[in-house]
């Protein structure tokens, strides 16, 4: 049996997991091809990506030309199919007036998660990444170095398959030799971006992303990831080589039905249930995990279908509900401390993290009236740009301690929904001259993004909201929230970046250039979707909420393996991280288990 | 946002069969007369290999005068099965929402949608016929492509002027208005014509009025906006479709057996080279 209703569950697991995205499927497939016994609980509906996935829909199949909508916030297609910016009935509250400094947080109610409908940028932290307190004064330093999770990103890339090349560039770690899958060809506006960037001394590359450019080589990866184990190897290898390579359209966005990207319900979940060691319950909202004499039960979760309280047994639990979905569970549990469990730091809640966004978009005359071509690609971005000015940092030329790496976008997209042709350069034409100008403008807009290194700080945090409740009696997030200069500074240095980049193509920016005030161009914390913090490891049991294993000091049988464990929040996009270091906590927690040491 | 009134709070139910457990269904044979297939060397039963699979594809596509949905298409391809009917009919039931009800966070996603479906259109017939008019003078039929309303952006225009979302009641009245104003309009230069009735000078005359707003007498600023919207919805929808993707030159959503990037010419063009081996 997989997928099991509340009332199915078996009287104990070996471990229960909260929550079923990368850090939930990393987990259960990792637990279970080491023969353990797991149920996976999971706040939102089952979900299959193969009857479900909208491949090749046209926006006019959609209602609204699927455009966004607020019940559909990333357009219609999107693969979310439940929960989102508002859940109904579970609000989260924000301390903060100004509107660039309240969070945003989005929680998809699915199972697979976030997994399903993200970007697929799938970069390795670096060295710097995990010691930036020993550079710079600033935050902290993680109780781990790159070494100890540089084996775990490769297995993870050998896993879900990640495109991208080898470029040698500072704290921009390579994959040993023929890990990473061929990257995609350079489109137009990126290889005109790369062309201008150079000239700027940025420089533009392939981005990393988690999608099979070509069929995973499953005759000997699964030997690579589970030497001497024959059966580990035979049902990964099922699983790897049902998966499809990408046939260059559709983006990803939407999720894919032959598998060609990395998502928790086509990657992680289907070979971990076909050990037949997982139990996966849908619509189970968890509210605290239960602690007795110092060690984690089981947890409380409410079965949405029957709207009663139940409890699932485990001789250890994992949150893997999203960092602040999990800091959340830890705070409205009880324990032996003041408030939550696993608390006795103090710490629960801290130093909540997202990545610093702003973006900027251009006209570009070059691009115009270029020879139709196809350029859907890989569903996502091609190109990017690491961050480069690591020395100049060093050197104190730059007012801002951490870097950002840009993500370069523009191309001849799948149309629909918007208006190709700029009123202003078309001046108002009609008729026949419109089709023409549409013809010229469509493929001329680029826009970069900045995605940045937050730092984090005292002021931001989530604790419980004193007065409000969610629709099942729960107390709900309430955050606060300060940007610091590092981040304000980090956003003005980035539009300038993208102002000189678009002119040099030539173009003209979009809108302001304005670059004055950070304040007005940050984008809201919460925004980009990476989440991270509130529960962070450490060295020191007095500081700190986990060991480097996110192994909860306080509760020997209680782990985290999402974001809610990071240090520090690396330009690199988490989500690679994130998986990363739920492998190597679940091997941790086997081989503890096998000691008895849980 | 509002609770949705379909889910009414706890009671809803799980889709306990929505999971298939693929690792353990044997593939099934794309199609009646499954074709023997190869991958590395290795014959395997009911499996294509890559490039038959797209072969497959691609001569299913050019062979069929109605082409099954992609999804269903790509679930043959790898051996699985086409989309259950029950789900892709899974639609929200009419009744069961309230008048400003959306289709929730959770609507069949592979299911091909028709304008009036979900809610109510809501243009008079004279309206309707006003809209025509001015979307086929916006977008009309020459050798790019058809006009606007033989591809439905009429419906669908009248589908976003009839949405319960706040973006689309926001930008109602000013839509309504564009359609008002060219038939009064109409009516006041042209002898009580509506403007659907117009020659197509008459009908450039009003238009040439109210096409750009930075340009246009103060007396025709209202108008201006509101045509800058229905023209941006136009195109907006136009465009959306593979007619309007063959005008303006996209030639993309077509599965490929390996990515190229731009061609030569492309390339030349811009005076880049191809960085990616």
């Amino acid at each position: 049996m997989s997928i099991i209703s509340a009332d199915q569950a078996k009287p104990e697991y070996d471990v229960v997991i909260v929550g079923s995205g990368a850090a939930g499927g990393q987990s259960a497939f990792t637990l279970t091809l080491a023969g353990l016994k797991v149920c996976m609980l999971e706040a939102g509906r089952s979900y299959d990506p193969v009857a479900e996935t909208p491949m090749f829909q046209t926006p006019a199949d959609a209602p609204l030309m699927a455009v966004a909508t607020p019940d559909k916030p990333f357009g219609f297609h999107d693969a979310t199919i439940g929960g989102g910016w508002e859940v109904p009935g579970e609000p989260y509250t924000n301390t903060t007036k100004a509107e660039n400094s309240q969070w945003r947080w989005w929680r998809p109610r699915m199972v697979g998660g976030r997994t399903n409908h993200w970007g697929r940028i799938s970069l390795r932290n670096g060295p710097y990444d995990f010691k930036p307190r020993s550079r710079d004064g600033l935050g902290f330093d993680w109780p781990i170095g790159y070494e100890d999770v540089e084996p775990y990103y490769t297995k993870v890339e050998q896993l879900i398959g990640v495109y991208g090349t080898n470029d040698g560039l500072e704290n921009t770690p390579n994959s040993p030799e023929g890990v990473l899958l061929p990257a995609p060809k350079g489109r137009a506006a990126e290889l005109l971006s790369q062309k201008h960037g150079r000239k700027l001394g940025i420089p533009i590359t392939s981005i990393h992303r988690a999608v099979l450019t070509k069929h995973l080589d499953y005759q000997s990866i699964p030997q690579k990831l589970f030497p001497g184990n024959k059966w580990a190897q035979g049902i990964v290898k099922e699983a790897m080589s049902e998966r499809n390579a990408c046939f260059w359209a559709t983006p990803c966005g939407r999720g894919c039905n032959v598998a060609a990207n990395y998502q928790s319900t086509t990657v992680h979940l289907p070979p971990a249930m076909a050990t037949g060691n997982l139990d996966l319950i849908p619509m189970a909202h968890v509210r605290e995990v239960v602690v007795k004499d110092g060690k984690a039960t089981g947890v409380v979760f409410i079965d949405k279908v029957s709207g009663q309280e139940k409890r699932v047994a485990g001789k250890a639990v994992i949150l893997a509900a999203g960092a602040c979905e999990s800091a959340r569970l830890l705070l409205n549990s009880r324990g032996p401390d003041k408030a939550g469990v696993a608390n006795s730091s103090g710490k629960v809640g801290k130093y909540i993290m997202d990545t610093v966004g702003t973006f900027l978009s251009g006209h570009i005359p070059a691009l115009e009236n270029l020879p139709p071509h196809n350029e859907d690609g890989a569903g996502g971005d091609h190109f990017y740009s690491p961050w480069w000015l690591y020395q100049e940092q060093k050197a104190g030329k730059l007012d801002f301690a951490r870097g950002y790496h840009i993500e370069t976008g523009g191309s001849r997209g799948m149309p629909g929904g918007g208006n190709p042709v700029p009123d202003n350069l078309a001046e108002g034409s009609y008729g026949s001259k419109f089709k023409q100008d549409a013809r010229r403008y469509y493929g001329s807009n680029v826009h970069y993004a900045c995605r940045g290194e937050m730092i984090p700080n005292e002021d931001s945090y989530l604790d419980l909201d004193p007065e409000v409740k969610d629709k099942f009696g729960i107390p709900v997030a309430r955050f606060h929230w300060k940007w610091s200069e590092h981040e304000l500074n980090m956003a003005r240095h980035a539009r300038k970046t993208f102002t000189a980049i678009i002119e040099s193509m030539g173009g003209t920016v979009n809108g302001s250039k304005d670059a004055a005030d950070g304040n007005k161009f940050i984008q809201q914390p919460g925004f980009i979707i990476h989440e991270v913090g509130g529960a962070l490891m450490g060295a020191d049991a007095k500081a700190s909420v986990t060991n480097g294993f996110g192994q909860t000091w306080d509760v020997k049988n209680l782990f985290l393996t999402d974001g809610a464990t990071f240090p520090s929040n690396a330009d690199k996009n988490p989500t690679l991280t994130i998986m990363a270091l739920a492998w190597r906590a679940c091997d941790y927690l086997v081989g503890e288990a096998k000691k008895g040491n849980l | 946002m509002t609770d949705d009134p379909r889910n009414g709070g706890l009671d809803v139910s799980p889709d306990l069969a929505g999971w298939r457990e693929r690792t353990s269904r044997a593939p099934a044979p794309p199609s009646a007369a499954p074709v023997p297939v190869t991958i590395d060397g290795t014959r395997r039963a009911g499996r294509l290999s890559r490039r038959e699979a797209m072969q497959w594809v691609l001569g299913t596509v050019a062979a069929s005068a109605l082409p099954p949905t992609a999804s269903e298409l790509m679930a043959q391809e790898v051996g699985r099965t086409p989309i259950p009917q029950e789900r892709a009919a899974r639609v929200p039931p009419r009744d069961a929402q309230s008048a400003l009800a959306g289709y929730g966070t959770d609507p069949a996603l592979a299911k091909v949608y028709k304008p009036g479906e979900l809610w109510p259109l809501t243009f008079t017939d004279a309206q309707r016929r006003a809209a025509t008019a001015l979307a086929d003078t916006i977008i009309p039929k020459d050798d790019l492509g058809p006009a606007a309303s033989e591809v439905g952006v009429v419906e669908m225009i009248d589908e976003w002027a009839s949405a319960p979302y706040p973006r689309q009641r926001g930008d109602r009245p000013n839509l309504i208005l564009a359609v008002d104003w060219v038939d009064a309009e109409a009516g006041k230069r042209f002898g009580g014509k509506a403007f659907a009735d117009l020659t197509q000078q008459q009908r450039h005359a009003i238009c040439d009025d109210v096409c750009y707003a930075p340009k246009a007498k103060p007396e025709f600023k209202k108008a201006a906006a509101a045509f800058s919207l229905f023209r941006s919805l136009c195109a907006g929808a136009y465009y959306a479709t593979p007619a309007g993707w063959q005008a303006i030159g996209y030639v993309g959503n077509v599965a490929l057996p390996s990515f190229e990037g731009p061609p030569t010419e492309v390339l030349q063009k811009l005076g880049v080279t191809q960085t990616v081996a």
